[in-house]
């Protein structure tokens, strides 16, 4: 209980700096932030557009303490201002569909990428002198030298527009109107299955060696001689006594891993154009549309911290080794 | 004063290159050294090997590979080769740039930590984990909103948000070699605190140092890659980046121009892949489990060194 509380402290800290950062960093451009922001070459604005921008931003001539705690106030409220380029929808709504489509591609993309690698950790570190076993290792080092945008950019052109097999953008056919319809889902499924592909390629050899070296180790433990000593089928020691033990430390560094498949993420949605997170913040900034910006920054930064701390917990309950710290 | 002329109990027996002439004897790594000369060479050498600006317009728009373009032109008749070759200079700048001020940054704040422990270890480990935890590349997007890098502002960004990763293995390092006797007996001696981090732990962290190093440079290569396709850096510089910018947002694969992205994406590919050679390579050399079980395969060469799955312990007579 005290570590989970001593997580939960931690992670209230990360999203308080997140919060600070996206408070301060508007500030800290040089100049008039709102003249800076909207102000682009050959614009100019009349004092009320001035004035309303900085309303619209929260800078005022206030000390900059107060415009802080004004801040947190219309942040516990919900507000996280309204979009410039959806003028006027508010950035929750903006951001609401895109989480969903993310969410979507992040989960099953993980799932498959998890299982898939672990089985291909387990089986290399098994059977060490197989043909795939050797060349597992310098087959994912070669593979993941490529920036998974660049696999992706690959596929789309291949897959996508050469051979026509995928569709190359967004997240369903347009000519569709979404609800719970069986062309709607198929056609969903269909948009999604390139980008969860290239994810789960670039993040399966992760998974894989991580296991692999784990497993290693594992295996040259007395009490795996044991359990073959006693005459245990092979597929039992293998699952039930190596690969529970060796997984462990993939369950910590999911957190980590779901922090980088999200950047991966962003960068795919880029190629495919699908409207998620990603997309959305990219085009945002490419735009200026600062309040946009920074409210899926404090977003994703929620989800991350969220998802790292439901870790902490399933860790808990995985090794009685940290409940008993 | 004396012990620095006087051999204190604290230097340990170093072989000096030693290291350096194992890495060099493993095949994986001379593979991977040559590669990433082999580009060194080539951002060094672009005036003379692409003579003239890679923006200028060369030749009719989306030209396949012939013998007068050997890469092609872009959508705008640009020569994808001499973009390739000179983009390789800014790419390589930006991650070697990156490399030697994160891995400073880690080893100045990672040792500190480690080796003052107390509140100036909880504080520095706090903000390395938040570092840690908050996603990376949406923290570079929108800081890249903000500033509208430049090389300068790119490198500076990308240490903003990368040093955290390789300050907690210092860190870690450190405090395991913090509690060795050759530390303690320089305590004893009267060493100064500088004089203990930087000429007694230091050395004894060189091969991860070096590791974190190239880690680094691929961590700077690939993040500014990922920035400049998104159009986040200054899009008129030809880096590798901007290529595979320009290649996407020029339609190259609506109108099937391969070779506008291909190349780029291969020479990133290549370079980060000479760096994990060369890493890996430097983990079989320094890494006694690695290294005994290679040494094992070599004594038996053949299948039987297969079926021992426990660590073998052997050491060769050299």
């Amino acid at each position: 209980m005290r570590f989970i509380l001593r997580r939960l402290g931690f992670y209230l800290i990360a999203f308080f700096v997140a919060l600070t950062i996206n408070f301060f960093l508007p500030r800290l451009i040089p100049g008039d932030p709102a003249t800076a922001i909207i102000g682009r070459p050959g614009v100019s604005l009349t004092p009320e557009q001035l004035n309303a921008v900085r309303t619209a931003l929260g800078l005022s001539d206030a000390p900059l303490f107060q415009q802080y705690l004004n801040y947190l106030g219309q942040l516990t409220r919900g507000d996280l201002g309204i979009s410039y380029t959806r003028f006027p929808a508010s950035v929750i709504s903006v951001i609401r569909t895109g989480f969903i489509w993310t969410l979507l591609l992040v989960l099953t993309s993980l799932i498959i990428s998890f299982t898939l690698g672990h089985l291909l950790g387990i089986y290399s570190a098994w059977r060490r002198g197989a043909f795939l076993a050797k060349a597992l290792p310098p087959g994912m080092i070669l593979f993941g030298a490529f920036p998974a945008f660049f696999i992706a950019i690959s596929a789309v052109y291949y897959l996508g527009y050469q051979l026509k097999w995928f569709p190359t953008m967004h997240a369903y056919d347009v000519a569709l109107t979404p609800g719970l319809n069986l062309p709607f889902l198929l056609s969903v499924g269909k948009h999604m299955t390139l980008p969860v592909l290239v994810l789960v390629l670039t993040t399966m050899g992760g998974w894989a060696l991580g296991m692999r070296n784990v497993m290693v180790s594992v295996l040259g433990e007395d009490y795996i001689t044991l359990a073959e000593a006693k005459g245990l089928s092979s597929r039992r020691v293998m699952y039930r006594y190596a690969a529970r033990n060796a997984m462990l430390p993939s369950i910590t560094s999911f957190g980590i891993v779901l922090g980088a498949s999200i950047s991966g993420l962003l960068l795919i949605e880029q190629v495919f154009s699908y409207p998620g997170l990603g997309f959305l913040m990219v085009n945002a900034v490419r735009n200026s549309d600062y309040p946009l910006m920074q409210g899926l920054f404090l977003l994703i930064t929620v989800f991350v911290l969220v998802a790292n701390f439901a870790v902490d917990i399933l860790y808990t309950r995985l090794d009685p080794r940290v409940r008993a710290e | 004063m004396t012990t620095a002329t006087q051999p204190s109990l604290a230097s340990k027996p170093k072989k000096r290159g030693g290291l350096l002439r194992q890495v060099m004897g493993n095949r994986m790594a001379l593979f991977g050294v040559g590669l990433l000369l082999f580009f060194l060479l080539i951002a060094l050498l672009a005036p003379i090997i692409a003579p003239g600006s890679p923006d200028k317009f060369a030749g009719p728009p989306n030209q396949p590979p012939s013998s007068e373009f050997l890469l092609g032109t872009t959508h705008l008749g640009k020569d994808v080769f001499k973009q390739t070759v000179w983009g390789a200079r800014s790419s390589l700048l930006v991650g070697f740039g990156t490399a030697f001020f994160t891995t400073l940054i880690a080893i100045v704040v990672g040792m500190s930590a480690a080796y003052f422990r107390g509140l100036t270890d909880d504080l520095l480990t706090l903000v390395m984990n938040l570092f840690l935890v908050i996603p990376g590349l949406p923290l570079l997007i929108i800081l890249s909103g903000y500033l509208r890098p430049a090389t300068s502002t790119v490198i500076f960004v990308l240490t903003l948000t990368g040093w955290a990763f390789a300050a907690r293995i210092v860190r870690s390092q450190t405090l395991m070699l913090r509690e060795k006797d050759f530390v303690a007996a320089a305590k004893v001696s009267g060493d100064s605190n500088s004089r203990i981090i930087f000429r007694e732990i230091l050395p004894n962290m060189t091969s991860i140092i070096v590791g974190l190093a190239i880690s680094g440079v691929a961590y700077g290569i690939s993040a500014a890659t990922a920035l400049s396709f998104l159009g986040l850096t200054d899009i008129s510089e030809v880096t590798w980046g901007t290529n595979l910018y320009w290649a996407q947002n020029g339609n190259a694969l609506l109108s099937g121009a391969w070779w506008t992205f291909v190349p780029s994406g291969i020479a990133v590919a290549l370079v980060i892949f000479a760096l994990s050679l060369i890493n890996y390579a430097m983990d079989e050399v320094t890494n006694p489990r690695l290294r005994a079980e290679k040494d094992l395969k070599d004594v038996f060469k053949q299948q039987s060194a297969q079926t021992v799955r426990a660590t073998p312990v052997i050491r060769r007579a050299h």
